[in-house]
């Protein structure tokens, strides 16, 4: 198997060859170009529908920036793939339903009871909402660490042996998640007091308000992780563990407790991004594969181990799904699903002028 | 590895290969049409497709999980150029179809491997495993080319006729596909340009230095595995008779996985040894699992195959070669120790006798570590 090698300095000459106008640049130069002329084009045709796909995409991007930060913290620091990551973002959402609908379905006044089918009419609280968002993700952290400390702590340094260990996880728990929540589309209902939209200036109808929640949800976590990394001990040694593992444990640092809050964070992040999902989206068996690909995808395109990679990837990602999903018809010829390609697209075009994302840099 | 073998056969292991080539070739005679026709067949084209990941594993060291997309796209390209229910009202010869469907798999195989190839290790795995969800993804939502329950009925060329009534013809062309595979990769191995491949798996540095280009053989080795792949995807589809999104979502590629690590990631022959593992596993351990609440059953045979998978993968890397060789490897140290009494015996490894012989290219010191 290929071995870690260290990293190569890179001399002065080679940091400007990578930046060289290659051919490569230039195709992607020209392709940017014809897509920044499309999307201006349907921005004048209709510019209150671009807003509100921009603001669709924007609020996409939020739930895919949560999940992968997650799902990149862990790579970073561990250089493990955490297969697992789809499944555990599935999972939470399954668990803040359940929760949701068995401790908080308040019953309004009345005899509900004998119309049977009154989802509609059952009534949350905030903290409806709020206590099982918490306590999925909080059970998601604690089985992250459990999947950590009993399956892959003693594996440590084994790639691939650890990406096959979080495979055979992801067989298990879909299967498990099926078999106990079934094959029906469920959603986690939003508080009762909140409104169903908001109005937008210059948006053309409502955003639903549970996207602005998730984005300001994911402005929060992006806030929360920055200030983490950079300002306390944890993501000082975390820092210092992505650049040099070994030197950090020489140095008598607890690398093991460190890697189990990693772990922690990332697992939590996932059933966090979960209930967020589940309540904007839906919850179903594939979910977890849908959100595997996106985390997958935002940490290729953006840098694996980067949290600021994490945050343009998935920009990136949620835009270009938005824009795909609105604006991909030309006259008669509705090409809207298609859209899988240019995702295909966006990560062959990133691939091709920074092999190793954005903003990462070779392991 | 540091040298490659010539290939040459202890008796023991001549007499294994071919009494394991006769009960194939007689296998309509010996076992039942079920077994051979349903079962064996499966196992056939399932193993074609995990070879193609092992050859990559093995010889190039990437681990790729885009083998069931390549897979698909050969089988969708077919499948609809050919009359079928769903798809493209296309009706070519299907002869050709399976052309198209080789050319079109090779094309995106080579595309998905200039990309992948410059990545290696971990990033490699994600950026295949990306590709290969992609694939999934985009047949789901092009219903124009996946029908809307998938291709059903897919015509396949008259020589193969009805597998339920005659499973013979399928079963000899299955067989035949996977020996010229396996062959042809052995062949491959033993050329410069498969010696600079397993030079790049073992050093790539050292091999760009030393003027190879590596991206590129990477490439054409991503290549070489797609047509494999291929293959099998068209294999798939006429034992199938159908195809649809379903047939290569993640369970389909996490299932090639498994059965490429039972098999063991590092030697060819493993793939069939997984496949027909898998294919036993999944036809009769429905009458054994026991019923636990909800948890396990004769429903659950995820859980049971992702609970197989984890123990092997915690237990034996190596899977069930591995399993076979290490229990080989201790039985002739017990053996060798009975010896070295008597008198001066060889090191286990080395010594005369060995039933299963070649070890393939890969030696001792490639054992997976990861």
């Amino acid at each position: 198997m290929a071995v870690n090698r260290l990293p190569r300095p890179r001399s002065l000459a080679e940091m400007r060859a990578s930046w060289r106008l290659s051919t490569g640049a230039v195709v992607m130069g020209a392709i940017a170009c014809l897509v920044a002329g499309w999307l201006i084009t349907k921005a004048a045709g209709d510019f209150g529908l671009f807003v509100t796909v921009t603001i669709n995409g924007l609020t996409l991007a939020a739930l895919f920036f949560v999940v992968a930060s997650g799902f990149t913290l862990i790579f970073g620091l561990m250089r493990t793939i955490n297969m697992a990551h789809g499944s555990l973002y599935l999972l939470g959402g399954y668990i803040a339903f359940e929760l949701q609908a068995s401790w908080f379905a308040d019953e309004p006044e009345g005899l509900d009871i004998s119309i049977g089918q009154s989802a509609g009419d059952t009534e949350y609280g905030l903290l409806g909402w709020v206590v099982p968002l918490l306590i999925a993700a909080l059970a998601m952290g604690l089985l992250g660490i459990l999947i950590h400390q009993t399956l892959l702590r003693w594996n440590q340094g084994q790639e691939l042996r650890q990406a096959l260990i979080t495979i055979a996880i992801v067989i298990i728990l879909a299967d498990q998640m099926l078999a106990h929540f079934g094959g029906i589309a469920r959603d986690i209902k939003t508080p009762t007091s909140w409104p169903g939209s908001v109005e937008i200036p210059l948006a053309s109808g409502g955003i639903g308000f549970i996207r602005i929640v998730v984005l300001g949800v994911a402005l929060l976590v992006g806030a929360s992780l920055w200030a983490m990394i950079k300002k306390t001990r944890f993501g000082l040694i975390t820092r210092a563990g992505v650049d040099d593992r070994d030197m950090v444990s020489a140095l008598g640092i607890n690398i093991p407790l460190v890697f189990a809050g990693a772990f922690f964070i990332g697992a939590f992040l996932a059933g966090l991004g979960g209930v967020l999902g589940g309540t904007m989206l839906s919850l179903q068996p594939g979910e977890d594969t849908r959100l595997l690909l996106t985390s997958l995808v935002v940490v290729i395109i953006g840098g694996m181990g980067s949290l600021g990679g994490a945050a343009v990837g998935a920009l990136a990602l949620g835009l270009v799904q938005a824009y795909a999903g609105a604006f991909l018809r030309f006259g008669d010829t509705d090409l809207t699903n298609y859209a899988i390609l240019l995702t295909f697209g966006l990560v062959v075009a990133v691939l091709a002028v920074r092999p190793h994302g954005l903003f990462g840099r070779p392991a | 590895m540091t040298s490659v073998r010539t290939g040459r056969l202890s008796p023991a292991a001549w007499a294994g290969v071919s009494l394991t080539l006769i009960v194939l070739l007689l296998a309509p005679v010996i076992f039942s049409d079920f077994f051979y026709g349903v079962l064996l067949t499966r196992a056939l084209w399932l193993g074609l497709v995990a070879m193609s990941v092992i050859f990559l594993a093995s010889y190039g060291g990437m681990v790729s999980l885009a083998q069931v997309g390549l897979f698909g796209v050969a089988g969708f390209t077919m499948a609809n150029l050919v009359a079928a229910d769903g798809g493209l009202p296309a009706e070519i010869d299907p002869w050709l179809a399976v052309i198209a469907g080789l050319v079109a798999a090779v094309v995106v195989g080579l595309i998905f491997g200039a990309i992948a190839a410059r990545s290696e290790g971990i990033y490699f795995l994600m950026i295949t495993l990306a590709f290969g969800v992609m694939v999934f993804y985009f047949f789901g939502q092009v219903t124009q080319l996946s029908g809307h329950g998938g291709v059903n009925n897919i015509e396949v060329p008259s020589i193969i006729g009805d597998r339920v009534t005659d499973p013979a013809p399928l079963y000899y062309i299955c067989l035949g596909v996977s020996a010229i595979a396996f062959l042809g990769v052995r062949y491959l191995a033993r050329t410069p340009f498969g010696l600079s491949l397993q030079g790049i798996r073992d050093d790539p540095t050292r091999m760009r230095a030393l003027g190879y280009h590596v991206t590129l053989h990477r490439m054409v080795a991503f290549g070489f595995a797609a047509l494999i792949a291929a293959a099998a995807g068209i294999l798939s589809v006429w034992y199938n008779r159908r195809i649809g999104p379903g047939s290569v979502n993640l369970g389909e590629v996490i299932d090639v996985l498994v059965i490429a690590v039972i098999g063991g990631l590092y030697r060819l022959q493993g793939a069939w040894v997984g496949a027909v593992a898998f294919v036993l596993l999944d036809n009769y351990s429905r009458s054994w699992t026991p019923d636990i609440g909800t948890v396990l059953g004769p429903d659950r045979f995820n859980t049971l195959l992702g609970l197989i998978f984890l123990a092997i993968v915690l237990v034996s890397p190596g899977g069930l070669v591995g399993l076979w060789e290490r229990a080989r490897d201790w039985l002739r140290a017990q053996f060798g120790r009975q010896a070295a009494r008597d008198g001066p015996g060889g090191p286990p490894r080395a010594g005369p006798g060995g039933e299963e012989g070649d070890p393939g290219p890969v030696a001792a010191a490639d054992r997976p570590t990861a």
